[in-house]
């Protein structure tokens, strides 16, 4: 029982991550109608970004918090020049044109920071684990991952919910040209939803730094997990993302916890090794599958357009 | 349409020519390597343009295409490490069971449209993903080597580079033609009036569902075959072949050389494979030339290049290469 | 920067290049990783690969050497790319290097269909010593399953009764977990195989270990994973509360980025940067002056190469289409190497010690120390299966 309640704390662990991600795909999604392919790359970008700064300053919070600054900054330049131009064209040319992005920002990496890979050490203090309730352990550092993505989770619910931006970011998502014909500068709100967005996905990528590695490639395969998340929860919605991003946590974190065991009780030991994360990832996929069949718009619909 | 010594044509009728005289070229010089290069992007030729069936006549923009890949190549790999060399075992039995995943997953995803139809054949291809990474008798992650080609008696022998790479040609151009005529029939017409306007095609009596969901299958068979090729070409399998970011390529590949045209996707094919192979090759080279060794940056230097440039193909030169050949601007 | 102005001098060349004089030289091809989170390891290799050449005057046999480096990106269809290309447009007469089990199994195939003269320097996959064996494919390093096999000898020594086994899902991590399954006389708890080389946040798996309550965990994640790996041992809390026991995770490369959370965890190894041979101090030295820091086993086993590879071309006087006197000559393994001398089993691998290695603090810098020897003349238990075609 306690097992199972520490392999839940991982899900959710998980789970932090994807939503990070999540928000600022479906942020971008719901408004601009946009699909991002390069959000992982802004996700890679902030994890350099972050190791850099760590290392300059010596500091991991001054680190963390200028690489937010520099990865805004990147979404907002990364907008202006290249994404602006995409608006209201057709879902494919999204996808190609940030694919071709996505390409861009792994050499661009390799070519300013070397093909090696970078990591974040951790402040010792952070070295530990603590005792949650009595006989689980906890690695800190997850811990406060875990309270940093809740703070980012509630301060993103009062932008979008109880301030005049978020009004106006709730507006555009369920009627752009009305908002644009009430005289908002619709182009201005577009960029800056993107480099909040880009914000996150660099966010995320440095809380996960110092437990992964900072590498080429990192944002790839967490940004389709991501994708899965916001088509669970439904296009356009955060709270939809939020509950997506725990259920699809879960779901991982239990596969490989315990699926391998239960297919080793009909197969052979390494048939069961290789079987197990396998099925456990297609339950994700499966999920999503089904959703899209029976709920084309998500457990958590945005709008009704 | 009226003359046919157009540019297009006569780029078309080069790079014909070229395709046929490389084992000639290549035999001559010595250089084998170019044979096995370019019966490689024959291959994915093969593939482009079975996605473009769907993706450019039918606005079906399928982001699970390299799963086909992975079915042709694994029941070929599958069969052969089973000790079923035969390639009337292997070949027929890849393409039904491409076309029968075709038939579940168009069944499924014509149901949706735009991005979610993205996510959903995504999805798909991950699971198939999965599932070949789970196949740990046949290497599960580590992929799978076939110590034989498919085996077809007496009649062509698929060990001959030569010959390999010939027989490939002839199944690109049966391929490229077999799409031409589908797409100029009645069937390819109904298929490309559902894309720009479904309501229409069905309000005039065409239930477009059946219609769009045979073209999904025939796409899907005829990537199966390109799986086939290249399981027999590289000897080798392995889940790879179906990350996503090969349904990326095998898109780039199609939007490259122009989408909506049948010999568009030809031209993208043997332009990024080609631009992937040389450049670096050549500046590895130069640098090795320069420096005394090879500079690991020669190879970065040109995906720096080519990401930009499929922005750029998008925002400006939506017929991609072929279009600008023929000097045409799609949509 | 640095970068940008060696492409752009590279196009320069180009241009301007004249062609390459013709004189016989000896082409290698050096397929190792150089890019993701493993790329030390492939730089370490060339690193070594290089000291060797420059140790040996940059010839083999007397003639001049060319080597073209190319990366496997740690994938196996990447892999069998490079090494057809290698083979039949730069026409090399070596193949030398290839760290991963699975990049070696999807390349075996045509390196032995073109009969193709290779060195293995790192990959150890058990079909290589077994069914896969070729005439012309030597190992300067061992089979995957006989590091852990000693780790299992010394567990059993220790007295450990219950064992958990983490490794990555791949080639060599299930001959690792196998290879200690084969010696470790206790009860084996768990197994658990992570996606390689993907996966780096282990916080399920190391869930999984605490709760089984073994005695003694034993892993194995070569490269920027293994950092990851002692890092999160560390950060879960179980260093205090159940021993670590590891193959190829610790190494002179993780260590200075591991530094005290690499203390105290034993490991085994066919090499250490302390053996007392002649070779073997040259060769670390003369790192160490040029590089800054110790060089690590997968470095030694490249260097090793190139004293190799010396004997062959001059057994034949330079014709290296003598393929049976060249590989009759490797037979002999007549050569210093930096790990002692040893002799090649029927099968091209290796028989040699295996001896047991700790981190230690030598006044502020973190090195690898030989402890005892754990296993001497160890030879792999797969070279029955190989029936070697002469």
């Amino acid at each position: 029982m306690l097992y199972l309640l520490e392999q839940s704390l991982n899900g959710i662990q998980l789970g932090m991550l994807l939503f990070l991600l999540a928000a600022g795909l479906t942020l971008i999604f719901g408004i601009m109608d946009f699909v991002n392919l390069a959000h992982g790359s802004l996700y890679m970008l902030g994890a350099y970004f972050a190791a850099t700064f760590v290392g300059l300053t010596d500091s991991f919070l001054a680190g963390i918090a200028l690489g937010l600054v520099a990865t805004f900054f990147a979404g907002i330049v990364l907008e202006v020049i290249a994404i602006r131009p995409l608006y209201g064209r057709d879902h494919l040319d999204h996808v190609l044109g940030t694919f071709g992005l996505l390409i861009f920002f792994n050499e661009l990496v390799r070519l300013i920071w070397g093909p090696a890979g970078l990591t974040i050490s951790l402040p010792s203090q952070m070295l530990t684990a603590v005792q949650v309730i009595p006989g689980i352990y906890y690695p800190i550092y997850r811990l406060v991952t875990i309270g940093a993505t809740l703070t980012v989770a509630l301060l993103l619910y009062i932008l979008v919910m109880r301030t005049r931006v978020g009004m106006l970011i709730r507006a555009g998502a369920s009627n752009r040209e009305m908002v644009g014909a009430l005289g908002v500068n619709i182009k201005l709100l577009y960029t800056l939803v993107f480099g909040l967005g880009a914000a996150l996905a660099g966010f995320a990528g440095m809380m996960q730094a110092p437990l992964a590695f900072v590498q080429i490639g990192m944002g790839e395969n967490i940004l389709i997990l991501a994708f899965v998340v916001i088509i669970i929860g439904g296009i356009g919605s955060i709270r939809g993302a939020f509950v997506a991003a725990i259920i699809v946590g879960l779901i991982d974190t239990m596969g490989r916890a315990f699926l391998p065991d239960l297919v080793r009780t009909f197969l052979s030991y390494s048939a069961g090794s290789s079987a197990g994360p396998a099925l456990s990832s297609m339950l994700i996929y499966t999920l999503m599958a089904l959703v899209l069949i029976f709920r084309p718009e998500g457990l958590f619909p945005a709008s009704s357009k | 349409m009226k003359s046919w010594l157009t540019p297009r044509n006569a780029f078309v009728t080069a790079l014909m020519i070229v395709l046929a005289l490389l084992p000639v070229y290549s035999a001559l010089t010595g250089n084998t390597f170019m044979v096995t290069l370019f019966t490689r992007i024959l291959i994915l030729a093969i593939a482009a343009v079975s996605l473009n069936l769907i993706m450019g006549f039918g606005g079906m923009v399928s982001f699970g295409h390299a799963a086909y890949l992975g079915i042709g190549g694994y029941v070929v790999g599958i069969l052969a490490k089973e000790g079923i060399n035969s390639g009337f075992v292997q070949w027929p039995l890849a393409l039904v069971l491409s076309g029968l995943f075709a038939l579940a997953v168009g069944a499924l995803s014509l149901r949706t449209r735009g991005v979610y139809f993205i996510m959903i054949t995504l999805a798909f291809a991950q699971m198939v993903y999965y599932i070949a990474n789970g196949l740990d008798r046949y290497g599960g992650d580590d992929g799978l080597t076939i110590q034989r080609r498919s085996d077809f008696g007496g009649l062509i022998n698929l060990s001959n580079r030569t010959v390999f790479y010939y027989l490939c040609l002839v199944l690109l151009m049966a391929t490229v033609y077999f799409v031409w005529r589908m797409v100029n029939s009645r069937f390819g017409l109904v298929i490309q009036g559902a894309r720009s306007n479904e309501r229409r095609m069905r309000a005039i009596g065409f239930p477009t569902f059946r219609y769009k969901l045979t073209c999904f299958v025939i796409a899907g068979v005829l990537c199966g075959l390109s799986g086939v090729l290249l399981a027999n070409h590289t000897n080798f399998i392995s889940p790879a072949l179906m990350h996503w970011t090969r349904s990326g390529d095998l898109i780039v590949m199609a939007v490259l050389g122009g989408m909506g045209t049948v010999f568009g996707p030809v031209i993208g094919a043997v332009a990024l494979l080609v631009l992937e192979e040389a450049l670096p090759h050549l500046m590895g080279l130069a640098s090795y030339l320069a420096t005394g060794k090879e500079v690991a940056a020669a190879k970065e230097y040109w995906q720096l290049i080519l990401g930009p440039m499929m922005l750029l193909i998008v925002i400006y030169a939506r017929g991609g290469i072929e279009g600008l050949i023929s000097g045409r601007r799609r949509g | 920067m640095k970068r940008l102005l060696l492409a752009s001098c590279a196009i320069a060349a180009l241009a301007v290049a004249p062609a390459a004089a013709q004189q016989k030289t000896v082409k290698i091809g050096f397929v190792s990783t150089f890019s993701g989170p493993v790329a030390a390891i492939g730089n370490d290799m060339r690193n070594s690969f290089e000291l060797a050449l420059d140790h040996h005057g940059r010839k083999l046999g007397g003639l001049p050497v060319e080597v073209i480096y190319e990366d496997d990106q740690v994938k196996p269809e990447v892999g069998v790319q490079k090494v057809q290309k290698l083979i039949e447009s730069d026409k090399v007469d070596f193949i030398v290097g290839i760290i991963w089990s699975n990049v070696l199994l999807a390349s075996l195939k045509p390196i032995i269909d073109s009969k193709t003269f290779t060195i293995v320097t790192n990959a150890g996959a058990s079909q290589l010593s077994g069914e896969m064996c070729s005439p012309y494919v030597f190992s300067t390093s061992w089979n995957n399953d006989q590091t852990p096999q000693a780790i299992g000898t010394y567990m059993n020594q220790k007295g450990v009764k219950t064992a958990f086994l983490i490794g990555p899902n791949y080639a060599a991590g299930k001959d690792m977990l196998e290879g200690v399954a084969a010696t470790f006389k206790g009860n084996i708890v768990g197994r658990e195989l992570t996606t390689w080389p993907t996966q780096v946040d282990f916080q399920a798996e190391l869930s999984k270990a605490r709760n089984a309550k073994p005695d003694a965990i034993f892993a194995f994640y070569p490269g920027g994973p293994g950092i990851q790996f002692i890092t999160q041992y560390a950060q879960s809390g179980l260093k205090g509360q159940i021993p670590l026991y590891t193959a190829f995770t610790i190494d002179s490369l993780s260590l200075p980025r591991l530094k005290d959370l690499g203390l105290g965890i034993p490991g085994a190894q066919q090499w250490v940067r302390d053996l007392p041979n002649e070779a073997n101090k040259k060769y670390v030295a003369d790192f160490r002056a040029k590089h800054k820091t110790d060089p690590s086993f997968y470095g030694s086993q490249t260097y090793d190469a190139v004293p190799l590879l010396d004997s062959v071309v001059k057994a034949v006087n330079g014709d290296l289409t003598k393929k049976d006197a060249m590989r009759d000559a490797a037979r002999k393994a007549d050569f210093k190497s930096v790990r002692g001398n040893f002799k090649f089993g029927p099968n091209h691998i290796p028989i040699q010690n295996f001896y047991l290695q700790e981190a230690i603090n030598e006044g502020g810098e973190f090195r690898m120390k030989t402890v005892a020897t754990i296993v001497e003349n160890d030879q792999d238990k797969h070279f029955q299966k190989c029936k070697m075609p002469n």
